[in-house]
């Protein structure tokens, strides 16, 4: 998932920085009227229709200038954006999707991406069968972002909480205690772990791997201190002494700490909640269905919970407005997690979840095949619930 | 330049070196100035092998290179692996070539070898065959890179032996003989099956796709730029062994990619991530395929070209102007446990120094490439690939002579 919350998400750039299509499925967003090209130079933006019919339409957009150029439809008064595709090198295409109402509007190239652009007069027409176009819904929109933002804060307090009582268990040795606290306590970091992981400074000293870590970095974070809890599989390992348990204990707070106080001045527009929703599912994918992220304490299924609770919440957060957009798509991921849950449950041991190792290869089977059957439909939330 | 053997034509025909006009050549010659499969027009299909080394004489080792060359030689050209032939020998002796290339046009087959650092020294340090003051500064096992998961049993290699062809059955004919030969002098520690070459070594080649559907090695090092060869490809006179000029240091790794999960990015998220358009593969800078890269054209958030895109972050101008020669196979072993392919890119390249040619910028891409998310490297090595060789010499023979 390419820069799912990166920490430009502070100075709220667009999750799809260039070209941009700002709406619906693709597969249905070719309009009435079919896509209409428009053939942009360094002084010219000729389209191939100055009408279209209500509903989907689809700008396919040629630079043949030699600047670099954007496009974008406004509201009749020239101020209000509709939709903007942007970033097209000399050329290159870029692809507009937009969903339109009738009415009037303009259309303009910005070779160089400065000044008002070349403009001309657009207009969009009753639809062929008087359908309308799904309409804007901006309330369903600004609740799904307010609630998944405190839904993600309320993560991050469990979480540093939850830190705090296995480092302190862990420094003083309790080492049962931290085994089992260790898990809990990755619970809500992994639930959100798309958002807890966009901070790219603190992201290696919390959550690096050995693997991951390059030759000369010191290795620090939740991995460092589970395989002194769980050494076994470690060949001629030296535990840690008391001091640097110390050490790394507070470092992991001090980090953790900081991911939150950060996510508390974090927004989330709607594609980046959808985007962290699949986001999750490939973190499933790519580490804990395969046992490769708990590689010392094998507690990966605690993970794969949490990242697929994550998934839900984020999903159901913009399902209000999926359900008016692509209900089929709605119904799909629902009944996807509803099956993902359900085989989970069967792996439930106690409060926990049994350990990787306990799995057999038809169990583990069984569940990445359940990953890829949610995760296939997921790819499409995002396109699905865009503005 | 091929050794004259007397009697030649078996399959294919060894003295045309095309089937016909404008086509894929048969044949290339086996001895030069450099090895042949280096800047040889890539060719579609790869077998590669790395061996360890399991005699303690050095006697046995120089006989084996011999009979090596001797053999890699014939089968180049078209004929088989021994002098007797595949059917042509004693009816209870078993035949000193294995058949399965009977009647098959060689394709182009070029066979080429390297040596890795456990020729020079054991794992220990100790000198093995009385070559350690001859080992290449910058032959060492390469370090470890961030998001390395390295299989031990498919890593490093005493020798290698990259078999390239247009046809897959006579590459793996090519390793299986050579291994045959090899029995009790060295054995075969992993190889690597490669289909559907991802690099272009040569202006007359159309630049492939690897397996993230994106035209791969648009900017690499071509057979026709002999400046540029000789700066970052071939080993200098000058460099630190006399031995090794003319020849130049073999990277292999093998590339695992997320398949499944890059199929689920949209299309402008993976171009994005590669830097260039998926369908011409122009840069997102503007322009066609081969328009050179605009790291620093802005578009509205930042240059056109994410910074953090694979083209940029590889790139020779943000990496003290190196390039390499890249000659990597996209490869499929089938499908993992998990049902997702076990499939990816055996990246293998050519430069003429790894420490400055390799390491940085796979360093430097384990840390700043967003395409990383998507990779998951699980073999590694490093091999020095001796010189082309005069008629009459065996494979790395300055090595073994003493001045």
């Amino acid at each position: 998932m390419r820069s799912v919350l990166p920490v430009a998400a502070l100075v709220a750039v667009p999750l799809l920085a260039a070209c941009t299509s700002n709406t619906t499925d693709p597969g249905t967003a070719a309009g009435a009227g079919g896509p209409i090209t428009v053939t942009a130079s360094d002084e010219s933006c000729d389209l191939s229709a100055a009408s279209a019919p209500a509903g989907n339409l689809t700008f396919d957009v040629t630079n043949n200038g030699s600047k670099v150029t954007e496009f974008y439809l406004y509201s009749a008064d020239g101020k209000r954006i509709v939709g903007e595709v942007e970033n097209i090198g000399p050329g290159l295409q870029g692809k507009l999707i937009v969903t339109a109402g009738r009415g009037s509007y303009e259309t303009s190239c910005r070779p160089g991406m400065a000044g008002r652009g070349i403009r001309a007069d657009f207009t969009v027409t009753e639809p062929a069968g008087g359908k309308k176009g799904p309409s804007e819904d901006a309330v369903l929109i600004s609740r799904a972002q307010n609630r998944y933002r405190v839904w993600v804060q309320k993560q991050a307090d469990v979480l540093v909480a939850r830190t705090k009582q296995f480092v302190t268990a862990y420094r003083s040795g309790k080492d049962a205690r931290a085994r089992a606290l260790y898990p809990v306590a990755r619970t809500p970091w992994e639930a959100i772990e798309t958002v807890a992981e966009s901070f790219g400074d603190l992201d290696p000293k919390t959550d690096a791997r050995e693997a991951d870590l390059t030759q000369g970095q010191k290795w620090t974070g939740w991995h460092r201190i589970e395989k002194d809890l769980w050494p076994q599989r470690a060949k001629s390992y030296r535990p840690l002494t008391m001091k640097q348990r110390a050490f790394y204990a507070d470092d992991l707070l001090r980090n953790v700490t900081t991911v939150r106080n950060r996510i508390r001045s974090l927004t989330f527009t709607t594609d980046q909640i959808a985007n962290g929703s699949s986001g999750l599912m490939e973190e499933v994918a790519t580490g804990k269905v395969t046992g490769e992220e708990e590689y010392w304490s094998h507690t990966d299924l605690w993970d794969f919970a949490a990242n697929v609770k994550g998934a839900k919440v984020a999903f159901e957060d913009v399902k209000p407005i999926l359900d008016k957009r692509d209900p089929a798509l709605a119904k799909t991921l629902t009944h996807r997690f509803a099956q993902i849950d359900h085989l989970l449950a069967q792996h439930r041991d106690g409060t926990g979840y049994v350990l990787y190792t306990e799995l057999s290869k038809a169990q583990i089977k069984r569940l990445a095949d359940a990953v890829n059957a949610l995760s296939e439909p997921l790819s499409h939330l995002t396109a699905a619930v865009l503005p | 330049m091929a050794a004259g053997f007397g009697g030649g034509v078996w399959y294919g025909d060894a003295h045309a070196s095309t089937s016909k006009a404008g086509a894929v050549p048969t044949t290339y010659p086996f001895r030069g100035e450099h090895q042949a499969g280096i800047v040889t027009p890539a060719q579609d299909r790869l077998h590669f092998a790395a061996f360890d080394i399991t005699t303690r004489s050095r006697a046995q080792l120089v006989a084996l290179l011999e009979a090596w060359t001797t053999a890699a030689e014939r089968m180049t050209q078209g004929l088989p692996a021994g002098r007797v032939g595949p059917t042509e020998g004693a009816p209870l002796v078993p035949p000193d070539d294995t058949g399965e290339a009977i009647g098959l046009s060689p394709g182009g087959l070029t066979i080429t070898f390297g040596f890795g650092p456990g020729m020079f020294r054991d794992q220990k340090g100790r000198d093995r065959f009385g070559l350690a003051d001859r080992q290449p500064d910058a032959l060492r096992d390469l370090p470890h890179f961030s998001g390395d998961q390295l299989d031990p049993a498919r890593s490093r290699g005493d020798l290698c032996v990259q078999a390239c062809s247009e046809d897959p059955q006579v590459a793996v004919h090519a390793i299986r003989n050579l291994a045959r030969i090899g029995f009790g002098t060295v054995a075969v520690r992993w190889s690597q099956l490669g289909f559907g070459r991802t690099s272009t070594t040569s202006t007359s080649q159309a630049t492939p796709r690897n397996l993230f559907g994106f035209k791969d090695g648009t900017l690499n090092v071509k057979a026709e730029e002999v400046a540029a060869l000789e700066k970052h490809v071939w080993v200098g006179a000058e460099d630190d062994q006399a031995w090794l000029a003319g020849g130049s240091y073999l990277a292999a790794r093998r590339i695992n990619m997320h398949i499944e999960i890059w199929d689920r990015q949209g299309l402008l998220p993976q171009e994005q991530i590669i830097g260039r358009t998926k369908g011409t593969g122009a840069p997102l800078s503007g322009g066609t395929e081969f328009t050179p890269l605009n790291l620093t054209e802005k578009g509205s958030n930042g240059p056109l070209i994410p910074v953090d895109s694979h083209v940029s972050v590889v790139s020779s101008e943000r990496n003290r102007g190196v390039r390499m020669l890249r000659r990597g196979y996209n490869f499929v072993d089938g499908s993992n446990a998990l049902g997702g392919l076990d499939a990816g890119l055996f990246f293998i390249a050519y430069v003429r120094d790894p420490r400055t040619h390799f390491i940085p910028l796979q360093a430097t891409m384990a840390s700043n490439d967003a395409m990383m998310e998507y990779l998951q490297f699980t073999s590694s090595a490093i091999f020095a690939v001796p010189p082309g060789m005069k008629p009459g010499e065996h494979v790395g023979q300055a090595l073994f002579e003493r001045p």
